[in-house]
């Protein structure tokens, strides 16, 4: 057996692992996320201002390392969003897109691991997220929606608590794969 | 260039890819156009998901509530047998049933009984964003489902279909705030349009302050929009407050309360009337129509179909009198004997002076047409065609004419025309009294 075939055969299976974390970060969880913001405030009508999508985003651009990987996948899961709206697409993508860009271009300069600044980062993105989406709404779609920042703040701490334990979730699942 | 595209290509990437979604932006608003490729392949792909979560959902949990509902009617049925009474029992079970009749059952009797044709949906999921309440339905274009369908239930509108794919639809509720639908009040028959707030009521703009409506009052959808049939209820008022320019009237829709489950899209809507209710009555008020039976005409009134007036009446008298007397109008030489005017019954029936039935003449100067009236005197009430003075051989014209009468002008027209004038008489008012417009209405006799 050569170096190159023993090389081979102990890298195939983390090879595979990687592969199969990969497909389920990139489709399975936004995907969850996704249902669960269509499905679950059915039920719960409160839980419709849990934006798990965009948590996802921030958690992925801030794992992911680099801008463009999160920049993408941000327009990826906004445009999905979008679909299931009847709004123009476009307008959720060009904001997870920014959301992807600065969450990815921040995580160069701060330790995202801390807890603090995980929640303060998700309160700013939440926040950031949902006044940029008014502002598209208002300037491209010429809609007259009022922006509660009252409500928004809320919304924001709430998501912000939500996103400390699903972010340590999250890494848990990619150490482990 | 290749120096700066590597020193900014992330930046370079991030202008790139918010352009291009820009400008899709602007071709979906510019043409109004949707992109269905990706929405189509989007709804593909999570509203199955979201079917088989709502069937795990609805049998996992309809089985712990048989199982709970089970353990209640066996604790129930052992009460109820202590009581020993099985009329009681059935009496609760068919009172439980009917406070427990599911909505389903609802949904099919209305779907039975609207004349339009509809088909059942359930939701099976909302659709994104905060401020949008749009949900998805597990009825597509397979099942007929088109795009700007109203969505409705037995108890009111819930909104229309605004985009269809295979196998579900996406319905915008009439609580979005981009919803718009037209309505008519019931009682008022006010029209306006509905427009969805973002929370639970919704604003009927476009309603002049002027315009009246009561609290409580049911609004309908009018079919002006060609989406919601008429005669579908939206829902009462809860405010309606005057506005700047137009009333600000609040509606509680009254198609989902308290969430939506089941709906059904309308295929193909049929109009009816909205319901009766009080309807504003007008300030003025209107006679029913008139029949055409002689019973109901007044006596004396001209007859349907009869000569219409008294002129008439009258010259249809001077000629029944020319034929009896055989006395024709118009021929014999100036001087020649007329017709015996005195015999002529009155228009109205009542027989002239002189004639045949007619009454006693009480006073003094009334009881013939001869006598002239004195300035001042009352005029007889009765019509007098006068005679023509006999004595004179030149008497020969029609007979002497009172004003105040009121057939004397239209005997003038009918008697046969001569050149000499006839003699007019005017009761003259007193010196000091002024003159009156109208000189019957002095005249109490002929006013009576």
């Amino acid at each position: 057996m050569t170096e190159y075939t023993e090389r081979l055969l102990t890298e195939t299976p983390r090879k595979d692992a990687a592969d199969r974390f990969r497909i389920v970060w990139l489709v399975v969880i936004p995907l969850i996320a996704v249902l669960s913001q269509v499905y679950v405030p059915r039920f719960i009508p409160f839980l419709a201002y849990l934006e798990l999508p965009l948590l996802i985003t921030v958690h992925f651009a801030l794992t992911s390392g680099g801008p463009i990987p999160a920049l993408f996948y941000g327009m990826s899961i906004g445009l999905v969003q979008d679909s299931l709206s009847h709004q123009p697409i476009g307008m959720y993508g060009i904001v997870k897109t920014l959301v992807g860009y600065f969450a990815a271009s921040v995580s160069m300069r701060f330790d995202v691991q801390n807890p603090v600044v995980t929640f303060i980062l998700a309160f700013f993105f939440y926040f950031f997220h949902q006044f940029f989406y008014w502002v598209l709404s208002r300037a491209l779609l010429g809609e007259a929606l009022g922006f509660d920042a009252q409500q928004t703040v809320i919304f924001g701490l709430l998501n912000a608590a939500v996103a400390l334990p699903l972010f340590r979730l999250l890494d848990k699942l990619r150490l482990a794969s | 260039m290749d120096f700066f595209l590597s020193r900014y290509r992330h930046l370079t990437v991030l202008l790139i890819v918010i352009t291009a979604q820009l400008l899709l932006i602007a071709y979906q608003v510019k043409t109004n156009k949707d992109i269905p490729l990706i929405r189509v392949w989007a709804v593909t792909a999570v509203t199955p998901v979201e079917t088989g979560l709502e069937l795990v959902r609805r049998y996992t949990w309809g089985f712990v509530e048989d199982y709970f509902v089970l353990l209640g009617v066996r604790s129930q049925n052992e009460k109820l047998r202590s009581e020993n009474g099985q009329l009681k029992i059935e009496n609760n079970y068919l009172k439980s049933e009917l406070s427990t009749a599911d909505r389903a059952r609802a949904l099919s009797v209305f779907q039975a009984r609207s004349p339009s044709k509809t088909v059942a949906a359930r939701v099976i999921g909302n659709g994104t964003g905060a401020n949008s309440k749009v949900v998805f339905v597990d009825r597509g274009s397979t099942s007929g489902v088109e795009s700007g369908m109203a969505v409705v239930t037995p108890d009111g509108i819930v909104g229309k279909v605004v985009d269809a794919y295979p196998t579900a639809s996406l319905v915008m509720l009439i609580t979005d705030p981009t919803f718009a639908a037209g309505v008519v009040s019931q009682k008022n028959r006010v029209h306006g349009t509905l427009k969805g707030q973002g929370h639970s009521e919704c604003l009927v703009d476009y309603v002049q302050n002027e315009e009246h409506v009561d609290i409580g009052e049911w609004f309908y959808t009018s079919g002006d929009d060609r989406i919601f049939p008429k005669g579908f209820p939206v829902g009462q008022v809860t405010a309606a407050p005057n506005g700047k320019s137009f009333k600000e009237i609040y509606v509680s829709p009254s198609g989902m309360p308290g969430g939506v489950e089941e709906v059904l899209i309308v295929l193909q809507g049929v109009h009816q009337e909205v319901p009766g209710g009080e309807v504003g009555s007008p300030a003025y008020t209107i006679l029913p129509a008139p029949t055409e039976t002689a019973a109901q005409t007044p006596e004396g009134a001209p007859q349907p179909g009869s000569l219409a007036t008294d002129a008439d009446r009258l010259r249809a008298i001077y000629k029944d009198v020319g034929v009896e007397q055989k006395h024709t109008y118009g021929e014999g030489p100036p001087g020649s004997k007329p017709p015996d005017f005195t015999k002529i019954p009155s228009i109205h029936g009542v027989p002239a002076a002189g004639a045949p039935g007619a009454p006693p003449a009480n006073a003094a100067g009334q009881s013939t047409a001869t006598n002239k009236a004195q300035p001042g005197q009352a005029t007889p009430a009765t019509p007098k065609p006068a005679a023509p003075p006999v004595a004179k051989p030149k008497a020969t014209q029609p007979p002497a004419v009172d004003e105040t009468d009121d057939e004397p002008v239209s005997a003038t027209e009918s008697a046969p025309r001569k050149p000499v004038a006839p003699v007019v008489v005017r009761p003259r008012p007193p010196a000091n009294t002024p003159p009156v417009a109208n000189p019957t209405v002095s005249n109490p006799a002929v006013n009576q």
